[in-house]
């Protein structure tokens, strides 16, 4: 458990009558990437976002990288190294690709003072520019975030949970709307990244094949609680899991 | 900047240097009054139309920024030293304000700052001793600079004008600075921009602060430039005139609140010969434009010029609610 980059321990989170998560544990190693999967409304994003600090378990303890982060702002998270996207596409519609990718930067580099009598960019367009390319972005480099596709922003986004060089990123629903070849492009960058720098992964994805082939572990949910876990083959082969979710 | 807002500045920097020569006392000292209020809504706009808070408390830091360059001069000290007190005592203020009022925001932070104003204004007319009451204060001197007297009108104007484009400047580099692209993002996604790092909660304070500091520079030159403040001139209904002239000339753009500004402050006397129907006519225009296009004028130009010249613009069929 020391070695873990994360931990969650006995999560739960009700909402009124509905148990979305149901009393969660599992340890994140350093390196791994961890797919996270299960119906629609299994307490997916739920348990995400209690572990992330936007939601405030009713239960349990998260640690990461041996910090307690029980009433931890997302920004302080943040610059722990963790880095994220949201189920629900979230760019900054009304400023350039450009600027979304520097500000999930800027925060990063120096200080209040800096921020405001330093550079406009921070510094940081060579870095930016480095990831845009790495998303391959270039051709949309200084068009309105929000004018992209939806495919397009989604790609923005999740360049943005990179910016900060994060050593853990949790990341929920990549693949949707993505289409097929840039979604073996976006696997690539994933394996990539994790290969390079050692990043550590947890997806959600309902896109069974990108899970299985970008993952080393699985963690199945089902109305709130962990049914089975393993890897990709153990998982594709377990009867429960065929049961609730994967379907015959 | 580009090269063509370079040439767009100049241009309106020279029209601005002619365009009092050779006019009468009251148009000059409209001209100016348009020029303060221009500095105070460029507050409001950076508050408003670049953080996405909003405030109805501009007139009360006009006010305390009005009464704390009087009180300086007045006792006798240069009225830089009541200019940069009136400015760092509303930033001050605004923070000690903000820090409470800002944990809630959209209306209830509209409430808040109604009553602030209204406090403000109470204060202002209560406090005898220090204000003068509903008397006000009189006879703030202007003031000289090496010898260059700010003494007549036509003098003032272009005291007044350096003023602007001192405040100008800085409004522009600020929002130009990372801290203008975390205030954009507070507005645009305040949960993504704090999961990126950026610590929401102080960069609403300051936008809050430094908007509230622009109303109080506005104020300071609003003193030597009427010699006669009370507290009716920084009243509630003050701070709707300068949110309408943000939203009028266009929230979240540079030139927006000066246009805006322009319009509350000068159409009024251009549509002086209509007499009574003035405000009728006035607020119909108004009423219009904001069906037309809700972001003011600047936006309503925007929307002509990509009908002349179709470019890429932000989608309307991902917004917030229609997005899965
Ligand atoms: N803020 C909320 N208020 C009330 N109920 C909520 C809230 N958020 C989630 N829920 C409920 O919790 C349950 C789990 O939702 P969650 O979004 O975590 O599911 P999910 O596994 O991410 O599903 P999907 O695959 O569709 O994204 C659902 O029944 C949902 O209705
Ligand atoms: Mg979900």
């Amino acid at each position: 458990m020391s070695d873990s980059v994360l931990s969650v321990r006995n999560i739960s989170k009700s909402f009124g009558g509905i148990h979305a998560v149901r009393d969660v544990s599992f340890d994140v190693e350093k390196g791994e990437v961890l797919g996270l999967i299960g119906p629609n409304g299994s307490g997916k994003s739920t348990l995400f976002n209690c572990v992330l600090g936007q939601l405030r378990p009713d239960r349990g303890e998260v640690q990461i990288n041996g910090h307690r982060v029980g009433n931890m702002r997302a920004s302080r998270l943040n610059k722990l190294g963790v880095g994220r996207t949201f189920q629900q596409l979230s760019v900054f519609p009304q400023m350039s690709v450009l600027d979304n990718i520097i500000l999930a930067g800027q925060e990063h580099h120096g200080n209040m003072a800096t921020r405001l009598f330093g550079p406009s960019d921070a510094g940081l367009t060579k870095e930016a520019d480095q990831l845009i390319a790495f998303f391959r972005l270039e051709h949309l480099r200084d068009e309105m975030a929000g004018s992209l596709s939806y495919g397009q922003q989604k790609l923005v986004d999740a360049a943005m949970a990179f910016m900060a060089g994060p050593s853990l990123v949790l990341l929920d629903e990549p693949a949707g709307g993505v289409n097929l070849t840039m979604l073996g492009n976006l696997r690539e960058r994933l394996e990539t990244y994790n290969r390079e720098h050692g990043t550590t992964f947890v997806v959600i994805e309902h896109n069974m094949e990108f899970v299985m082939s970008l993952c080393t572990r699985i963690i199945v949910l089902a109305e709130g609680a962990i049914i089975a876990e393993g890897t990709p083959d153990e998982i594709r082969s377990n009867q429960q899991v065929i049961d609730a979710y994967l379907g015959g | 900047m580009t090269r063509k807002s370079i040439l767009f500045t100049l241009v309106a920097l020279i029209a601005l240097i002619l365009v009092p020569l050779g006019q009468g006392n009251y148009i000059i000292y409209v001209l100016t009054s348009w020029l303060v209020f221009s500095i105070a809504a460029m507050g409001l706009n950076l508050t408003l139309g670049y953080a996405g808070q909003i405030s109805l408390a501009q007139a009360a830091f006009m006010g305390i920024g009005a009464y704390i360059a009087a009180l300086i001069t007045l006792a006798g000290y240069h009225w830089v030293l009541g200019w940069l007190a009136a400015m760092g005592g509303t930033f001050v203020i605004g923070l000690l304000l903000g820090y409470p009022a800002l944990r809630v925001q959209h209306h209830f932070l509209a409430f808040v700052t109604l009553a602030f104003n209204t406090l403000v204004f109470l204060v202002l007319r209560n406090e005898d001793w220090l204000t003068g009451g509903s008397h006000g204060l009189v006879g703030m001197p202007r003031p000289n600079f090496f010898g260059l007297s700010t003494g007549t009108n036509l003098e003032f104007y272009y005291f007044t004008l350096v003023l602007f484009v001192i405040s100008g400047a800085i409004f522009y580099w600020i929002v130009n600075s990372p801290w203008g692209r975390a205030f954009k993002a507070l507005r645009e996604n305040p949960v993504r921009a704090e999961s990126l790092g950026v610590d929401t909660r102080r960069i609403t304070l300051l936008a809050f602060a430094i908007g509230s500091a622009f109303g109080g520079g506005a104020g300071a030159i609003m003193s030597p430039l009427v010699q006669f403040i009370e507290p009716g001139s920084f009243a509630f209904i003050h701070s709707l005139k300068i949110l309408l002239m943000v939203v009028v000339g266009g929230a979240g753009f540079f030139f927006g609140p000066i246009l805006g500004a322009a319009v509350v402050i000068l159409l009024p006397e251009f549509l002086r010969f209509t007499e009574g129907y003035y405000l009728m006519i006035y607020a119909s225009l108004v009423i219009v434009l904001m069906i037309y296009s809700p972001s003011g004028l600047i936006g309503a130009g925007q929307k002509l010029y990509a009908r002349l010249r179709p470019g890429r613009e932000t989608r309307k069929d991902m917004e917030k609610g229609a997005q899965l």
